[in-house]
């Protein structure tokens, strides 16, 4: 704020705003480290009174059990590629028509604007049932297929690349036309490297949306083998006859399936606040 | 598949009217055309994913769909409306029904205010290192809910969880949070806000960075206080972020089910059970598909009246 208020008064005020922020901050970083401490310390400290804070003696044996329970490395495998090609379809795909609606002329655009701000308010569990025996009767239960189609262009990624698409200059576009340029290539050669940030923005989101994804991949998945990370974490932690006892082996999986996202995070942690508070704000 | 056509469209298009005026008829063409291809990929997936899928769980709900319909949809039967009746008057769904709305009651409230203070704190003149505060805040948000509210079912845990380690080094004792009836939906709430404040601080903040400062100066100038400030200028001005974020907030808190489903398994004795979880169960476990296809437009009623419901109040206010 811009006043000039005592300058006493300010440096109390700064302590306050400070004390409450760092307390704040403690209170949301403390499941967290608790949950990366706690996956390296033995069965005997987890179990101990009273509490080991930090391990005596770092061990990876949870980690080594984990992996004999879970086969990790496919699990994580399923979760990157569906991921990675439903980022891949949302890009292209939204952006195409975030560019038809905010740049081209034609019919049947408001109607189709319409339904994207409609099935923006669509809550996914309404489709649960039908898509299951949709998915059913195509065969395509266990399939990666059954995973990446429903997600394959988001809505909300339509908005968003329509909302940057705007900005874009008319007059631009306009002597591209002039010049003899095919719609598709105005739109993927001049448009689509004008809204890099916006993509590295939508990329980041529709990844982490996949990756984190859980109720469809465990409807639309039976067989181990084609499990994401949260299903095959979720189904060995509620299953009672494998978690028996066994918190450090859970905290171990719930390490390796939120680390990297949490790296990933920081590092990129501006295109998300940015793109979060873009869509919020129009 | 858009491009070759549209491409070729074009050329002939530019061709013939070089340096001619904008709005012609032949561009405008090629632009109807394109926008129309431009659409397709979009508009065949939401047909088939969203469309199709949303009337058929209305179709589905007056039916009596069961697990062989799964392999022959057409042989389930036309019950009318049974499944609506029968709800009405399920015990379970409704404490189910009732512990969504405690869920959102509670939680959504405090999750909108959390957000709101994070973020009134962090948008201060006084506050440093805003970025590293606000990739703490913002953390649990972009993490795995399932990863999540394991961690959470080991931080409650009475024997060997965070909160009963600290209590024993104060001489307490934890309850047994999730075990308990009375403390499970709570306990799912305080991790609902920790997880989902986030989200509701950002957007609180870019609300706020968008008020213009010469209006906080006047205000000052004209004697104004920090808290009158904050009552009769950022309220007002963040009117239209609130509610976004409050109808966003309670779209998700409504359909909650991975927090129950991984810490409680809808306990105990059903305290925790919501009606995604019913929903799922009765459908996937069950396979009372019709069932839980009226349950889920029971839940899409609710979510659309609450919805409307919340764009009423807060924007009759804004005069």
């Amino acid at each position: 704020m811009t006043g000039h208020p005592p300058v006493r008064a300010r440096r109390t005020r700064r302590w306050a705003v400070h004390a409450v922020l760092c307390a704040g901050l403690l209170v949301m970083a403390a499941p967290f480290v608790w949950m990366g401490l706690s996956a390296f310390k033995t069965d005997e400290e987890l179990g101990a009174s009273p509490t080991v804070w930090i391990p005596t003696e770092w061990t990876l044996e949870h980690f080594r059990e984990l992996l004999e329970l879970l086969d990790m490395a496919q699990h994580f495998f399923n979760s990157a590629f569906v991921a990675t090609v439903v980022t891949l379809c949302n890009l292209v795909f939204c952006s195409m028509l975030g560019y038809a609606l905010a740049k081209l002329r034609f019919a049947g655009k408001r109607p189709v604007f319409a339904l994207v701000l409609g099935a923006l308010m669509v809550p996914g569990n309404l489709m649960l049932m039908p898509m299951f025996v949709l998915m059913s009767r195509m065969e395509l239960i266990d399939s990666y297929a059954a995973l990446i189609l429903p997600f394959a262009a988001g809505a909300f990624g339509v908005f968003l690349m329509r909302q940057f698409m705007l900005a874009i200059p008319d007059e631009l576009l306009e002597a591209a036309r002039i010049d003899g340029a095919s719609e598709w290539y105005i739109f993927w050669r001049i448009a689509m490297p004008l809204v890099k940030p916006a993509l590295a923005t939508l990329a980041i989101f529709t990844f982490l949306q996949s990756w984190n994804n859980f109720l469809w991949p465990l409807v639309a998945t039976n067989d181990p083998e084609k499990y994401t990370l949260p299903v095959a974490l979720a189904t060995f932690a509620t299953d009672p006859t494998k978690a028996d006892g066994s918190n450090g082996v859970l905290m171990a999986g719930a390490f390796l399936v939120v680390l990297p996202v949490l790296l990933v995070f920081v590092v990129l942690q501006r295109h998300f606040t940015q793109g979060i508070a873009t869509a919020g704000l129009k | 598949m858009a491009a070759t056509s549209a491409t070729t469209a074009t050329a002939k298009a530019t061709a013939g009217t070089a340096a001619g005026p904008r709005r012609r008829r032949g561009r405008l063409g090629v632009q109807n055309a394109a926008g129309w291809l431009f659409s397709t990929p979009f508009l065949v997936l939401f047909a088939t994913f969203m469309a199709f899928p949303i009337l058929a769980t209305l179709a589905m709900s007056f039916t009596d769909f069961g697990l062989r319909d799964v392999t022959d949809p057409f042989s389930a039967e036309f019950i009318g409306f049974e499944n609506y009746t029968k709800l009405s008057e399920d015990e379970k769904f409704l404490k189910a029904l009732f512990n969504t709305g405690y869920f959102v009651v509670v939680g959504v409230p405090l999750t909108v205010g959390a957000g709101l203070f994070a973020a009134v704190l962090l948008n201060s003149g006084v506050a440093r290192m805003r970025t590293f505060f606000r990739v703490g805040f913002y953390a649990p948000v972009v993490t795995s809910i399932v990863a999540v509210a394991v961690v959470w079912r080991f931080v409650l845990d009475p024997g060997e969880g965070l909160i009963a380690g600290i209590a024993a080094e104060a001489g307490l004792t934890a309850p047994d949070f999730l075990g308990s009836e009375a403390l499970a939906m709570p306990s799912l709430i305080v991790m609902a806000v920790w997880r989902n404040l986030g989200t509701a601080m950002v957007l609180f903040l870019a609300g706020l960075q968008a008020i213009p400062a010469d209006v906080r100066e006047a205000a000052r100038i004209d004697g104004a206080g920090a808290w009158q400030e904050f009552r009769r200028i950022t309220v007002p001005l963040l009117r239209p972020t609130m509610l976004y974020v409050s109808v966003m907030t309670s779209i998700a808190f409504l359909n909650v089910f991975e927090e129950p489903f991984v810490m409680t398994n809808g306990g105990p004795d059903d305290s925790t059970l919501t009606v995604s979880l019913d929903m799922y169960r009765e459908g996937f476990n069950f396979f009372h598909m019709g069932y839980a296809s009226a349950m889920a437009y029971v839940l899409f009623t609710v979510i659309l009246a609450v919805t409307l419901l919340q764009l009423r109040l807060l924007k009759d206010k804004t005069r």
